[in-house]
């Protein structure tokens, strides 16, 4: 029974089938509100308000021609989707929704999420390093620059709430509220929220944080020389982590998502599509800022923004407030 | 001392709306060098004039551009004018003044849009392309058309414009009035838009004034220059308006510059609509054969002076027409402008000209006489070779 529940666990909620499904979904979400916000309508025909669109467009991209570049890598080029794909599925399994063993939701597994989250980016990088093309290049360095400035705030936003909670396990530091009875904790973590909510967009590559693949100035970035079934997994990658990475954040700032699976779900998705309706809006009201800029921003502004937080949280501590 | 490496933009590219090519040295994110090549565009829309009479000649002129078509007829119209020696009727004068300022206020709104999206902030892209529709609306409402209107004809203009439609044009000036203020408000306040346009694409004063700058772009440096107050035609004499300068020489001043030009353009047309002349709106009689002579004219086009040179000999078609278009003079100041900064400005720094390639694309064929060692080519040599090219290239027989 128990081996059922984990390979249910695995591929199908809040695995693979799940985690496809509702990123695209979320996709759709974010496109219709972005949409709105321009006073357009955004997707309308595929499905109800064009729901499935996001799926139609994966669909199209496995079916068209997959071309590689005659002086890439062969094989790095054709590695790279795969392995950000496989990092940010297996992120996606430690958000503690259902069905907690050991195996899923142990002390310290934060810091494997934030780690997994990181990959991406690298291959990303990577997959700009071998394509061997200038705009590739370009933005694969892009990507990286940017890397080194939103990685550690992101970071240190995240560890605010677990400083809070005493423990490192996401579960636990979504569910402290409840467990402690300590319910004015959620508001005091609001600079860390927007912190994290910033470096998530930054670590989304979307406006105003879309430098690496900055389509007017470096075509696709990275992504340039990717067609086909390649650019249709690193798409999905790119919903996948969006999920991933809004659910994180609903879960260690809004409460976590307790109370078993039916309400457990409901919280999920509520909660998630609060956090990505917050990127749209962040995406609708800004300009591209050049590279110089996102570093000036993050470490003058962001870095020290959590840094106080952490202040306010070990203040709050060592005063015994929530003992 | 990081390595070189070369960047191609263009001829396609996402930033480009139309062929150009332009090669960038870089170093890491800096532009070393900038260098461009046109004549990608050219579609010989001056030697076509040669063949076809004065009439013909303005639709082919007409479609010189997409976005300033009128322009380019005005010009041309004038510049016949003045052969003909022909007195334009005021009212006509005054119609054609009018749709000359709706194609500033469409012409001006659209490169807002685009230079918005050159930066990413597509959101401020999508409402001040929403806002055009008005003004291409009243175009449509004045002339039958959105895009090319085919008003102009010599000695006037085609149409005449009834009460109704003076009253459906004024109606939609004050809410046009109403968004401009938001949008300047929006170019000068908005932290992330103001931080990608301050300080880019700058271009001294003097240095506009030696590259011979026109429009927008030399006024955002400083240069006091409109050619509809300085070489007065139309109905720019009777109206009352000014000249937008600014001296902050960057992107951000050529965002304002263009955003007040378009308050301007709404006051000018209020005044146009308000004081329109009865009677006549083109010349009864305009003789076909125009006596020869040379004549040029200037008209400030949205994107600055745009200069035609009509030379007659006599006959029904004109022998030489030569066109300089504004975005001719701004091009290469534009590339310049951009070396030393950083490649996340190429965009917006070349864009801020509002450049238009197919008005200014020219080719320039060079071919050595390989036996003497000149550098010379006889008429019928230079079509042996277009015909030849064409049918290697192209597989095109003639």
């Amino acid at each position: 029974m128990n081996a059922l529940k984990v390979a249910l666990y695995v591929l199908v909620f809040p695995g693979f089938l799940f985690q496809s499904g509702f990123s695209t979904w979320l996709e759709w979400l974010d496109r219709k509100l972005y949409a709105r916000m321009q006073n357009r309508r955004g997707p309308m025909y595929t499905g109800w308000g064009g729901m499935l669109q996001p799926v139609a467009d994966i669909i199209k991209l496995l079916s068209k021609e997959d071309i590689t570049p005659v002086h890439a890598d062969k094989g790095a080029f054709a590695f790279m989707p795969l392995l950000s794909l496989a990092s940010v599925i297996t992120a996606g399994l430690y958000i503690p929704v259902w069905h907690l063993t050991h195996f899923n939701s142990f002390e310290g597994d934060i810091v494997v999420v934030a780690y997994l989250l990181a990959i991406p980016s690298f291959a990303l990088f990577l997959a700009g390093w071998f394509s061997v093309s200038p705009y590739s290049l370009l933005g694969g360095t892009r990507v990286l620059t940017q890397l080194f400035a939103y990685e550690v705030p992101f970071f240190l936003a995240l560890l605010t709430p677990a400083v809070m909670a005493g423990s490192w396990r996401i579960a636990a530091i979504g569910s402290y509220p409840w467990t402690s009875g300590n319910w004015w904790v959620l508001p005091v973590h609001l600079i860390a929220f927007c912190v994290a909510v910033l470096t998530l967009q930054a670590k989304l590559e979307r406006v105003p944080f879309d430098i690496p693949e900055a389509e007017t100035e470096v075509v696709g970035g990275p992504l340039t020389e990717y067609s086909g079934k390649k650019l249709a997994l690193f798409r999905l990658q790119k919903d996948i982590l969006m999920y991933v990475g809004s659910a994180l954040v609903a879960c260690i700032f809004l409460g976590g998502f307790a109370g078993g699976l039916w309400l457990g779900f409901v919280q999920l998705v509520v909660k998630t599509s609060f956090v990505v309706a917050l990127l749209s809006v962040v995406r609708a009201a800004c300009a591209r800022i050049r590279i110089d800029q996102i570093v000036t921003f993050s470490w003058r502004w962001l870095a020290p923004a959590s840094l106080v937080q952490f202040l306010i949280v070990l203040l709050i501590k060592a005063f015994g407030a929530t003992s | 001392m990081p390595e070189t490496i070369h960047l191609p933009m263009g001829p396609q590219h996402p930033f480009l709306k139309e062929p150009v090519k332009f090669d960038f040295d870089i170093q890491g994110e800096e532009i070393v060098g900038a260098r461009m090549n046109i004549g990608y565009n050219h579609r010989g829309l001056e030697k076509l004039c040669e063949d076809r009479n004065y009439y013909q000649c303005l639709y082919i002129l007409e479609r010189i551009c997409g976005i300033c078509s009128h322009s380019h007829t005005t010009a041309f119209c004038q510049a016949t004018e003045k052969l003909l020696g022909l007195e334009v009727p005021k009212r006509g004068l005054y119609l054609r003044t009018l749709v000359c300022e709706l194609e500033r206020l469409h012409s001006h709104l659209l490169w807002l849009g685009v230079a918005a999206h050159e930066v990413g902030f597509d959101t401020l892209f999508m409402l001040v392309w929403r806002d055009r529709e008005l003004v291409m609306d009243a175009l449509e409402e004045i002339s039958g058309n959105r895009v090319n209107y085919a008003f102009n004809t010599i000695g006037g203009v085609r149409r005449d414009l009834s009460e109704e439609q003076r009253k459906k044009i004024l109606a939609i000036l004050q809410p046009l009035m109403d968004r401009l203020e938001y949008y300047a408000n929006i170019g000068s306040n908005e932290p992330s838009f103001e931080a990608r346009i301050r300080g880019v694409g700058s271009l001294s004063k003097q240095h506009a004034i030696e590259m011979c700058t026109v429009g927008p772009f030399a006024r955002a440096s400083g240069v006091d220059r409109d050619a509809r107050r300085d070489a007065p035609h139309a109905a720019y004499p009777f109206l009352e308006f000014k000249v937008i300068t600014n001296e902050e020489c960057d992107v951000f001043g050529r965002v304002l510059v263009r955003v007040l030009e378009m308050v301007e353009s709404c006051k000018m047309i209020k005044q146009i609509l308000d004081t329109l002349p009865e009677g006549e709106f083109v010349a009864p009689k305009v003789m076909r054969r125009v006596p020869a002579g040379t004549a040029i004219s200037y008209y400030e086009a949205p994107r600055g002076e745009d200069i035609h040179y009509v030379r007659s000999n006599g006959t029904e078609k004109p022998e030489r027409v030569k066109v300089r278009a504004p975005t001719m003079a701004n091009l290469e100041a534009a590339c310049e402008s951009v070396v030393g900064s950083l490649v996340a400005d190429i965009p917006i720094a070349i864009a801020s000209i509002d450049p238009c390639y197919s008005c200014t694309d020219r080719t320039t064929i060079a071919l050595t006489d390989r036996r003497r060692g000149r550098r010379v080519t006889t008429w019928g040599e230079l079509r042996q070779y277009g015909i030849d090219w064409y049918r290697r290239n192209r597989g095109v027989h003639f």
